[in-house]
């Protein structure tokens, strides 16, 4: 192994023992405080009033399009996007590229389907626009859970890059340092959400995009002028140096996806997950209107397309001036492709700047996905169910804030037993839940007269249980051939294989289904509600009753 | 339709709103500029995955230089997919979000 690795002509030279720290440890964390300290000020000069429901949910729906719309962006370029797909292009090439398209298109799902009339019907969480015209109570907790299972999965994604990180930056293999390394950015992230609610999150996200998109850009330019600002010569040089290695040509279809209907299944799950995410869907109500809502959307879209398009660059660029088999070998494996090619390109002192906006990103996503969370438990299920729909916003609020808390905790404890893995990979997986449980309901919510209770709790659950067992039983937790580079499988779990569904992606199946069960539980049911039907689909679309922005 | 007809709620402005001409041809605009709109997106963007899984030689094919006729379909996703959020939000703001207010303000009242 160490004969490999010394005989690979592009070498970062610190890296060769595997545990050996990237950049200088002080340079990255001093880089990454000045973020915390930075952050924590805004949030906390943000967030004075946090005390209504509105506030601390929504932001007070006062943030404008385009704020919200830089917000989506920090939610949506997450760690996953960043080190995951720059990370899957250089290892898998045109495979990887794949996955950025997917999420970007999905986009227009969420514009043109979903955004406008979600902002115009609710008021806090997902559920409340399910559960909208139908029986409250059951709906809400089949939305609920559905939303929290989404998060935990994509959480899980979040905090397994942080881990990969540590381990890349601070050169902590070591268990216990790479834990509380985990521990600190959970206790940072809970204190944003508790303090911050959805103003605080807000401008972490803002401020990330801001600081990840232009140091992806920086980044971009440096590549591309080192090959003559020729995408061409970039290509073929990463290319040849994959063929170099051993490795296949990078711009051949096929890589990383042998089996056609896998590659199908993931493509379906990301063009249709976005629109189901809770934390995506939550973020519409920070705005005063659907107008504004609208206008997010196409700054969103606009910024994550462009962002990717940096990705692409960065992805050949470290196949090229990396190479793969020091990505696999690096602490942090596939994920670390992107902090590497900036140490490659600039030094500690980039790979600092770099690293802190991936932490910084990280934190900030993870902040998103507490407060949905944190906001579909306490609004849902203790408010609606618990309370009867009794509580009072400061109620309301306090057990929001306690399930921050606790959910924090399941994040630090999850990251820890979540390191190693793909991001970009368990964050497919949460996007195929998405759209199996989320995105059926939603559109026949919004679209489907006959739509009924009965037709809701069988395509949340029908998609919630057939993605995820069928994910238990795929090659992702078990059963994967052994790597040759790195001597592990790829699975989940080592040394055991009890997979019998062969895609290693659920969508295909478990999407169609979340659809259909819909429709026949809907149809074998009587139900139906015209006054609240007519109520939401008027709201809907003219915005006639829409919860409006606090004034202060 | 009788006014005691049970599962009709004759009284409630909602339902007289959703039952008014005006607001089925508002629905009727915005499903017939919408739906047709994400069924392209979505075949486009399906073409482009099963030409990807199906038909490998041609996506691999170097077309200008190493660029890919891969690359070259993907990156028109991107431009396809800029285009379509341009034409959709012009439209909204110009032809739907006029008549959509003008209904909300009929329907008065609260906010």
């Amino acid at each position: 192994m160490s004969a490999l690795l010394t005989s690979a002509p592009s070498l970062v030279p610190s890296l060769a023992p595997a545990a050996t720290t990237v950049g200088n440890p002080a340079i990255n964390i001093g880089i990454f405080a000045l973020f915390v300290v930075v952050t924590l000020a805004i949030v906390i000069r943000a967030s004075r009033n946090n005390r209504s429901a509105a506030e601390y949910y929504a932001g007070g729906r006062a943030f404008t399009g385009r704020q919200n719309g830089i917000a989506i962006a920090g939610d949506y370029l997450s760690a996953a996007s960043f080190l995951g797909i720059a990370g899957a292009i250089a290892i898998n090439g045109y495979d990887g590229f794949l996955y950025s398209i997917g999420f970007l298109v999905a986009w227009l799902v969420a514009l043109l389907l979903v955004a406008e009339l979600l902002r115009n019907v609710g008021k806090y969480t997902m559920a409340d626009v399910l559960s909208f015209r139908l029986r409250q109570r059951p709906v809400r907790i089949a939305a609920a859970i559905s939303t929290l299972v989404v998060s935990f999965f994509y959480l899980l994604a979040q905090m397994a890059g942080a881990g990969g990180l540590v381990a890349l930056l601070l050169g902590i293999e070591g268990a216990l340092g790479q834990r509380l390394v985990i521990v600190v950015v959970g206790i940072i992230m809970i204190f944003y959400v508790i303090y911050g609610g959805m103003k605080g999150t807000t401008w972490v996200q803002i401020i990330k995009a801001v600081l990840l998109i232009i140091g992806a850009a920086i980044m971009t330019v440096w590549v591309l002028g080192k090959f003559g600002l020729n995408l061409s010569s970039l290509l073929g040089e990463a290319t040849t140096a994959s063929q170099d290695a051993g490795g296949k040509d990078l711009l051949q279809p096929g890589l990383q996806y042998k089996n056609p209907v896998d590659f199908i299944s993931l493509s379906m799950a990301l063009v249709l997950g976005t629109a189901g995410l809770p934390h995506v869907l939550m973020r519409f109500y920070t705005v005063p209107t659907s107008r504004e809502a609208r206008r997010s959307v196409v700054w969103a879209i606009w910024l994550i397309g462009i962002f990717y398009l940096f990705t692409l660059v960065l992805g050949f660029g470290a196949a090229d001036l990396v190479g793969a088999k020091e990505i696999k070998n690096a602490p942090g494996g596939v994920n670390s492709a992107a902090p590497l090619l900036a140490f490659e390109l600039g030094g500690e002192i980039l790979l600092g700047i770099i690293s802190a906006v991936a932490f910084a990103t990280i934190l900030a996503v993870v902040a998103g996905l507490t407060i949905t969370a944190s906001a579909s438990l306490s609004h849902d299920i203790y408010n609606t169910v618990v309370k009867g729909g009794k509580a009072t916003p400061e109620e309301e609020v306090k057990v929001a804030r306690i399930a921050a808390l606790v959910l924090g905790a399941i994040a630090i404890v999850g990251g820890i037993f979540a390191l190693g893995q793909n991001i970009a990979f368990l964050v497919a997986l949460a996007f195929a839940i998405a759209a199996s449980a989320n995105l059926p309901t939603i559109l026949y919510s919004l679209f489907w007269k006959r739509f009924n209770t009965r037709g809701a709790l069988w395509s949340i659950y029908g998609g919630l249980v057939s993605a995820i067992t069928l994910i238990v039983f795929s090659p992702v937790v078990s059963g994967k051939a052994i790597d040759k580079v790195t001597g592990k499988s790829p699975s989940m779990l080592q040394g055991v294989d009890f997979h019998w569904f062969p895609l290693d992606n659920p969508g295909i199946i478990s999407i169609p289904l979340g659809f259909v069960l819909g429709y026949i539980g809907t149809v074998t049911s009587k139900e139906y509600n015209a006054a609240k039907y007519a109520e939401m689909e008027v709201r809907s679309l003219t915005g006639h009753g829409a919860e409006t922005a606090t004034h202060h | 339709m009788s006014k005691d007809a049970p599962e009709r709620v004759v009284d409630d402005p909602n339902v007289a709103m959703q039952d008014s001409p005006e607001f089925a041809q508002l629905r009727s605009k915005f499903r017939k500029f919408v739906f047709p709109l994400t069924a392209l997106f979505l075949a486009w963007y399906f073409l482009y995955v099963l030409l990807s899984v199906f038909a490998k030689d041609f996506m691999g094919t170097r077309v200008i230089g190493n660029v890919t006729w891969g690359l070259i379909l993907g990156l028109l996703q991107f431009v396809s997919t800029f285009t379509i959020t341009m034409v959709y939000a012009r439209w909204a703001d110009r032809v739907f979000d006029p008549e959509a207010e003008a209904l909300a303000r009929k329907m008065g009242g609260q906010q």
